[in-house]
């Protein structure tokens, strides 16, 4: 079994709103050395094993559900977890 | 003509558009569930707009895997008319069928009121009835209506006519190149944020939605009913 865990978040180019509104929250709480916030999404899987490569049924879940990529980034860790 | 108004689970204006065609257009139409098999029989598809699948993920990201989007992407090779207002264009953008993707507004609020839009292009099927230039007023109504492509794709859209309908003066949520509503490149498929559904009547407020579904149904007829 494996636990994954998914980062997105919006690609560099595109403006992110709502990272623009809290990092202007920061700074009027006077925490004028954050340069930059981008938001983005956390998703937990829990994979069960299969004969598929986990890698790459991540990737592929990623790019056809779970990240838009004309406007998101993604990244992810996996960690197998053996059964005691 | 006959239309099918698709419904997912969460969308809030299959209604309107059913009224809007039934009603006002005087033409057929029928409510589809998102789980059918089918679209046999209807000449043109309508995404209508609201929530679908409570705009979890990203808006549209999970109604575009619903079993009839097959027959949506089906339909619009085959060239027929399909229509996406708002949650239906969001849907079209994630499906792939209209290039590019939605951004929360630029204030972070949701808009709920009429915009001035002005016809880009009214050498299109949805778009044939209206005058080139012409301003129009159509609510908006969303939180995402945000639009944003890479440089190449807006290029290319502006060098087919694709873009319809742009915000005219202010861009309400700042929108690349203020714009409301874009074809493919076949020109059959349009998403568009404002509602012409809720503008059908001057009872609710104005009519002038009207032309892009009489737009429809006038190149339809040209091509489908000898002697029109």
């Amino acid at each position: 079994m494996f636990k994954v865990k998914v980062y997105i978040t919006l690609r560099e180019s595109v403006l992110d709103p709502q990272g623009n509104a809290v990092k202007g929250s920061l700074h009027s709480l006077e925490y004028k050395e954050v340069s930059d916030v981008r938001i983005g999404k956390y998703l937990e899987l829990t994979i069960e094993k299969s004969e598929r490569n986990v890698d790459e049924l991540v990737k592929e879940m990623c790019e056809k559900l779970l990240a838009n990529t004309v406007i998101e980034d993604y990244s992810y860790e996996i960690e197998e977890v053996v059964a005691l | 003509m006959k239309f099918a108004v698709i419904v997912f689970p969460g969308s809030n204006c299959d209604v309107d558009m059913f009224h809007a065609i039934k009603d006002e257009l005087g033409e057929e139409v029928e409510y589809v569930w998102h789980d059918a098999e089918s679209l046999e029989g209807f000449d043109g598809i309508l995404l209508p707009g609201g929530f679908s699948y409570g705009d979890y993920l990203r808006t549209g990201a999970i109604a575009r895997f619903s079993n009839v989007m097959k027959e949506v992407v089906k339909a619009a090779e085959a060239g027929k008319p399909v229509l996406g207002v708002c949650n239906g264009f969001q849907i079209l953008l994630e499906a792939g069928l209209l290039p590019g993707a939605m951004r929360r507004n630029d204030s972070l609020k949701f808009i709920c009121r009429p915009v001035e839009l002005k016809v880009a292009n009214n050498q299109s099927m949805f778009s044939s009835m209206y005058e080139k230039e012409e301003v129009i007023n159509i609510p908006i109504a969303h939180g995402e209506g945000n639009y944003y492509c890479d440089e190449e794709t807006l290029a290319q859209l502006q060098k087919n006519n694709q873009i319809i309908f742009t915000y005219n003066g202010e861009n309400p949520n700042g929108s690349l190149e203020n714009i409301a509503g874009i074809t493919n490149e076949k020109g059959n498929v349009l998403g568009m944020m404002p509602h012409p559904e809720r503008a059908v009547d001057e009872l609710l407020g104005g009519a002038d939605g009207l032309k892009i579904f009489q737009s429809i149904v006038k190149q339809w007829r040209e091509a489908n009913v000898v002697n029109a």
